[in-house]
This record gives C-alpha cells, structure tokens and sequence, in this order.
C-alpha cells in the first residue's frame, strides 16, 4: 500500500493496524513469519490478469495494476491508500463512497477502476487547497455537521458537487422541472442529498452546513 | 464478484459484434444495476464491454420536431436539458422522482431501460426464482410481495419494472433504436422492448443476443399538461409503489387525448390502454377518471400484501388524471 502521507507522526489507522497485528501475534504465541500462508497448496480458481491503469486523483497521475473487478472505491481505499472515501453498504445506497469525477459526484462503490482512465478523480483528500478548507468543509465543521463522522467525507463530496449542479439549474423532485432557477431551501437541499444516509441523523446540522455553504444563509 | 475481462469499444458495431463472440460478455456502461448485481452473484458475466464512453451522449432534434436521445446520455443531462423540461416534461419529472444524485450522474437512457427488478426474491440467491433460476419456483407467490406487480403477471413471475424513466417514455410513445453485431439498426417500439413474464421470466426484453441500444426517440411533444406523480414509501430515493405519467389534452371540459403510462404494478412500463380509450372523447369530469382507473385496473391480481396497489392504483390514475386535464 502507497501511503498518500508522508508525515511519521502515527494516525489512528496506523496505531490500529498495528494493534490488530500485535494482538495476533499474542494470541498465536506464533511469529509475523509463520502466518504467512504457503502458495501453491490449495487449488482455487485461476488468477485473473491484472490490468495497467493510470488514474488521475486529486491532480496527481497514479500508475496501478489491478483486477478488472477492482472498483473506484478498492482502488483507492486498498491499492492507493486513499482511505477518506468510506465503504459504507458497498451497493450505491449509503453514499459513504462518494467522489467527484469530471466535477459530477458518484457512488465509486458502483463503478469499476478501469473505466476511469482518464477522468480527473476528486476525493474528499483533494478539497483543500494549501492546507486551507474548502468552504463546504468549514461549514461542516463550524456546524457540527457529524457525529461519528463515517459518512462525512461522503456527504462533503457529494454536497460540493450539488451545489455545482444547483448553480447550474438542475431540476430536482421538489423544485420540478420547468423553472431553471434553485433556490436551496431546506427541502431541497434534503432532496439533492438524499443519496447520502448518516445513521447518527445529524441531518439537521448536515443541512445547515450545506445551506451555510451555498451562501443562501 | 466471479472474475471477468474487460475491453473498452471504440464503436457501437464494435461494442455489439464483442458482445455477440463471446458467450457469457455482457454492455457495461453506468453500471450502477449491473455491478451491484454482479458484486451478489445474481449476474457473472465473464467478460464486459465497456460501451459507457462511445459517442452516443448527445440530445439532438430531429427534423420531425422529435428528440433523439443517445443512449450513453446520462439520466441527470436528460432531466436537465432545456427541451426536455419544457417539451416533455413528465420526462423530466420521473428522472428526477428516481434513485439519487449521485445515480443519476451514472446512470444511462439505455441502461435504465434495462435495469433488473428489485425483487427481493430475485436478490436473494438462497431462495428459488423463475427468473434468476429458470424452473425453480417463485418466492414472491406466496412471500412478502408487498412491492411486487398487480397487472401483467403471471404464476411463474410477479416481480414489478422499477423504472421511473421508462413509464414516462411509455406514456410519450417513445421508441428504441438498437444496432446488431452484424451493423443492421432497427426501432422499436418502446411497448414491444420489454415482454411480460410468462412462463420465461427470464426472457425480458426482445431484444438478440448482442443487438445493444443506440438511442430513444420521442416524436413531436404532444399536447396537453403532463405530469409524473409517483407514490413511495419515502420521500425520496425509493422505487415507486405506484407511479403515473399523463399526458392529457383537454381544451373546453373535453378530453381529445390522453397517453397514460404506469410505474410499480407491473413487470414492464405499462401503458394504460384501457384508461385511455375510456378518456378518449369523453368529457372532463370526475366520473370519467373514476371509470377509466376503474377500466385499467379491472384485470389487477393481489397476492396478499400487494392487494393495496390496486385501489392505491386507482386513486393514482384518477387524481392525476384529474390534474392533468386542467387547462391553463
């Protein structure tokens, strides 16, 4: 795995990787070497050919080789070490997942690594730019707008590119679709978000966020 | 996920002539339905073609005063463009009345239109389905098919279409152009791409073996108010219950047409026929959409818990048919 940061300090992830391997090894009595399985005993299926890719994430080229059946979300979670995108339910209906890609949010959950070649991937890692917020961002956090904080990154991708589509008139099931103008009341931010579920329901400070957000506040 | 390869087409004839040499290959292009199925093992294609970047995404009118729709146009451009909203608008009330955000920035036209039921029987590989399992039986039958069809079935299949999109393409007698292996093109008529069940569930659509979807064409906007209504069990992201696309044209308390399409009570995007030979002529009033809902859903069969959808139905077809017919 790539690690994305170079910093030494140690993060959660690293202090709770590296508590899940020391657990095991007490557990066992057994040493990292002898856990390591034998190749070539157990018959299984063929292995699939892996395929070069080059993604584009956060204006900076990766070079890989994965599995066809790799999706966006695995690429950049397992093979890249892009862990801010969450897998939630893995079926496109949490929105933990979210990412932009060409500006448009997606389920990257949903969508296979291959087909990206290409494409100018945005994870929630790109939005800030020189260390500075992107406002979506900052209203989260002056509004509280998580609890446990699992599907923010998704929410924070996916009301970034709301909000652009928004701008550029997009109907949605509240507003209709005749008038070419979006004013983001409640109900409509509620509705262009509705991809996205939070199970703490800090929907309320998510909505206020957002709508601190998009400057009709 | 079973393991597969992976090419990307250069071009429609291309795309379908890959399909066809294969056994077992398979169109990718949203992948929003096929991936979420494959990751559960309902669909194990062994090898996908990836149709989603062939240069089949543009609106374009044609010379008839109608809409040309490529299939690779995505269901958020499709709600959003400016012909579509104003022209047909039922179009872009049911785009926007389906799935979320961000699905809709995935999805295809042409995938929509063949996206799989939501039968749970039908996700559920430990129990039997006619039409994951040809011969194995239907669970739905006798199990919770709150969400399952009411018109059109048969006893080997009850699963219900779950598209908004397609119900209203129905209504706006929409057709289908596709392109074989071979190269030869052809249109279909909307009504005759999906079959009902039968006794091969498992068949639905008519479609051939690599024959891939190019586009939808709508003919000249219609006349009339349209409008798309769709009953949920939540305010947003859930498939319908019951939906209903009308168009109806009624200058002066008279109704001189009405194309009427509906979502949830059936296995394909069902035109309303008979509701709309009662309509035909008749005046605008109360009694004739009471009489028409009541025409349409006259065939209707409950299975248990989806007995509500029948009178739910009804009471759909009749307010917006209603609403529809008001002028101005």
């Amino acid at each position: 795995m790539i690690s994305n940061d170079d910093r030494n300090w140690p993060t959660r992830r690293r202090l709770l990787e590296g508590g899940t391997a020391m657990g095991l090894l007490l557990a066992t009595g057994a040493s990292a070497h002898s856990q390591t399985p034998q190749s070539g005993q157990l018959p299984g299926p063929a292995p699939v050919p892996t395929m070069p890719l080059k993604l584009r994430i956060n204006a900076r080229e990766y070079p890989l080789s994965v599995d066809p059946r790799t999706t966006l979300l695995d690429a950049l979670r397992e093979h890249l070490g892009l862990t801010g995108s969450k897998k939630g339910c893995d079926h496109g209906q949490c929105g933990a997942c979210t990412v932009l890609v060409n500006g448009r949010r997606i389920n990257s959950c949903l969508t296979l690594a291959v087909m990206h070649e290409g494409d100018a991937i945005t994870t929630i890692e790109g939005l800030a730019v020189n260390g500075e917020l992107h406002p979506v961002q900052a209203a989260f956090v002056a509004h509280d707008g998580f609890q446990c904080g699992y599907c923010t990154p998704g929410q924070i991708c996916s009301a970034v590119g709301m909000l652009e589509e928004a701008k550029a008139g997009w109907p949605s099931h509240v507003s209709g679709a005749t008038n070419g103008k979006v004013a983001l009341t409640d109900a409509e931010i509620r509705e262009r978000m509705s991809g996205n579920i939070c199970r703490c329901s800090a929907y309320p400070n998510i909505v206020a966020a957002i709508r601190d957000a998009s400057g009709s506040a | 996920m079973k393991p597969f390869t992976y090419e990307r087409a250069l071009t429609a004839r291309d795309a379908a002539a890959a399909v066809a040499q294969k056994p077992g290959a398979k169109f990718i292009s949203g992948g929003t339905n096929l991936l979420d199925l494959m990751k559960l093992e309902i669909e194990q294609p062994t090898h996908l073609v990836d149709i989603s970047r062939l240069p089949l995404d543009r609106i374009e009118d044609m010379p008839d005063g109608g809409l040309r729709i490529g299939a690779q146009v995505r269901n958020s451009d499709l709600a959003a463009d400016e012909r579509v909203r104003t022209r047909y608008s039922v179009l872009s009330q049911a785009l926007v009345a389906g799935a979320s955000g961000q699905l809709r920035n995935k999805a295809s036209t042409g995938g929509n239109l063949l996206q799989r039921t939501r039968c749970y029987y039908f996700y559920d590989r430990n129990m039997p389905c006619n039409k994951r399992e040809p011969g194995s039986g239907c669970s739905a039958m006798q199990g919770f098919n709150r969400m399952h069809a009411v018109l059109g079935t048969s006893d080997a299949c009850i699963a219900a279409h779950p598209s908004d999109m397609a119900v209203a393409m129905a209504a706006l007698d929409a057709r289908v152009e596709t392109i074989t292996p071979a190269g030869e093109t052809r249109s279909i008529p909307l009504g005759d791409l999906h079959r009902l069940p039968g006794a091969t569930p498992h068949v639905e659509t008519s479609l051939n073996d690599g024959e891939m979807i190019t586009a939808v064409t709508l003919p000249p906007a219609p006349s009339g108010r349209q409008i798309y209504r769709k009953v949920r069990d939540r305010a947003s992201y859930a498939f319908a219950l019951v939906s209903v696309a009308a168009v109806v044209d009624a200058p002066n308390g008279r109704v001189r047409a009405a194309r009427v399409a509906m979502g949830g009570v059936a296995p394909k995007p069902w035109r309303a026929a008979e509701a709309e030979k009662t309509l035909a002529n008749s005046t605008a009033a109360d009694q004739t959409f009471t009489q028409a809902a009541d025409a349409e859903m006259k065939p209707a069969q409950g299975r248990g818990h989806n007995d509500f959808k029948i009178a739910l139905a009804k009471r759909v077809l009749r307010q917006t048919l209603a609403d529809a017919a008001k002028q101005g």
